[in-house]
């Protein structure tokens, strides 16, 4: 570690999740144990395998967006900007009228798919009704950098604006990438974040096809039980979230409220499969292990894992032999959580929601719990802080997140 | 169809589908200097107007539209009135 490198720290953070439409109402949701998984209302999936999801219940497009523009946007673009506004209002930050500060700002999204219910609208209008009545603003739905783009819009941010696509590590990379751009430099401020709303047609079907959702549809609530033996699959989420990260230097000198810093970002690739998790974990601990070197800490001040816990068969095992290859002996003492058994599995927004729900942990000294944790896998044999929320003692918390394609990200946040 | 009509109607496009402020829409309008009207907007209008008069708006055609008294006078060219 560079004794020259840049602090990072959060100042600011935004949630749009199942569990509430904003952090706080999340986080006691999170801290009460509560599952946003219900039966599909976003379109009809009665013909469907898998009829459950976790659902961003009573979201009203025009609380946020005038009708002029929430023409223009998909939902998962609504989810990210309004997460954004969420952060920057948190953080006290607004660049509008402020050119100079606002070239040393900018956005990173993360997204796994990008508008995928607009690309199926747009797709069916070209099929029955041909090329001349497909959207002119179809294009800008659907492209899953278009979230970073907006919120510049919006915010007036003209520094780094980019866009991360990793599946479901998508949006962990993105603020990684994005504390990486203060770290160097480049920025002094970035929104970081992501957002997914594919609670579709195709995109349930496809992972229902890939046998990687839960079929539990008689019991919704119980469907996302990560390290449970009898888990079955994933319950798709969805949502946004993102983090205003800044220069520890421009936040003390402004005299920010400081929610955590990121102190590590490790990533490794498992070059193994398309879908499946290289077996071992040892993919998956290289990543912890870098995001740990990064931080310049060893296992043992690790003192809480939001695991990535997706409730698959194969991620949960490998990833708490991950753990165990990453941390060594203090993995017999690390309290491990999914919080996907509550809020669903976001995709690409995994990552940012994630670090969110860390950064709470962290900041109010609260580990949230792994519900539906009822016949523990024999494969599982870490601490998951089973079904309720408790108080601990810890500086330093890591968030997993590991994407289709082979991708592992690891983030580390120690307190203020 | 009277003029009158179409540009009723049209008025009702532009509400509904662009999410235009009624009182602003005049027939000396211009759609991006006083409706804030963008070039993929114009596109939105007369995509929305072919489906709401059933008329076809052939794109050289379309790229002389300006202001919204043009564009009912299209549309009343299209529909023979």
């Amino acid at each position: 570690m560079s004794s020259e490198r840049r602090r990072v720290v959060v100042t600011g953070m935004g949630a749009i999740t199942p569990l509430g439409q904003d952090v706080d109402s999340t986080w006691a949701s999170l801290k009460k144990g509560l599952s946003g998984v219900s039966g599909i209302t976003l379109f009809d999936a009665s013909e469907y395998k898998t009829r459950i999801a976790a659902e961003v219940d009573g979201w009203d497009t025009s609380e946020h967006f005038d009708k002029k523009e929430a023409r223009r946007l998909d939902r998962f673009l609504e989810f990210f900007v309004v997460s954004a506004r969420q952060a920057l209002a948190q953080a006290g930050l607004d660049f509008r009228d402020d050119e100079e500060a606002a070239s040393r700002a900018g956005v990173m999204v993360g997204a796994g798919f990008g508008g995928m219910g607009s690309f199926i609208e747009e797709i069916e209008t070209l099929s029955e009704r041909g090329p001349g009545r497909v959207s002119p603003t179809g294009v800008p739905k659907i492209i899953p950098n278009m979230g970073a783009g907006l919120v510049s819009i919006e915010q007036n941010l003209t520094g780094p604006v980019s866009c991360v696509v990793t599946a479901c590590s998508a949006s962990a990379n993105a603020i990684g990438d994005a504390a990486e751009i203060i770290r160097r430099g480049a920025a002094d401020v970035m929104v970081a974040g992501g957002a997914e709303a594919s609670i579709t047609s195709f995109g349930i079907a496809s992972f229902s096809q890939a046998r990687a959702m839960s079929t539990r549809n008689d019991a919704p609530e119980a469907a996302s039980r990560p390290f449970d033996l009898d888990r079955d699959g994933f319950v798709m989420g969805e949502g946004g979230a993102s983090l205003v990260l800044e220069s520890y230097e421009h936040a003390q000198e402004r005299g920010a409220e400081v929610f955590g810093e990121i102190k590590g970002y490790g990533m490794s690739a498992d070059a193994y499969h398309i879908t499946l998790p290289r077996p071992g974990g040892m993919g998956a601990a290289r990543a912890m292990k870098a995001a740990l070197h990064d931080a310049g800490l060893d296992g043992g001040s690790i003192g809480y894992v939001n695991a990535h816990g997706t409730s698959t068969e194969a991620n949960d095992s490998t990833e708490t032999a991950a753990i165990h290859i990453a941390l060594g002996d203090s993995a017999r003492d690390v309290a491990v959580s999914s919080t996907k058994s509550m809020t669903g599995h976001l995709l690409g927004a995994a990552g940012a929601a994630e670090a969110v729900f860390s950064l709470k942990a962290l900041d109010e000294q609260v580990l949230p719990p792994t519900i539906n944790l009822d016949t523990p896998d024999p494969d599982c044999d870490l601490d998951y802080v089973p079904n309720e929320a408790r108080e601990a003692r810890f500086d330093h918390v890591m968030s997993n997140s590991f994407g289709f394609g082979g991708h592992n990200v690891s983030l580390v946040f120690s307190r203020a | 169809m009277d003029r009158n009509e179409i540009a009723e109607r049209l008025t009702g496009v532009l509400v509904s589908e662009l999410g235009l402020e009624q009182d602003k829409i005049k027939d000396e309008a211009h759609f991006e200097e006083d409706l804030d009207v963008d070039s993929l907007g114009v596109v939105e209008l007369l995509m929305a107007l072919e489906d709401e008069f059933d008329v076809k708006i052939p794109d050289e055609e379309a790229e002389s539209i300006v202001t919204v008294g043009q564009a009912i006078d299209l549309v009343q060219g299209k529909l023979g009135g």
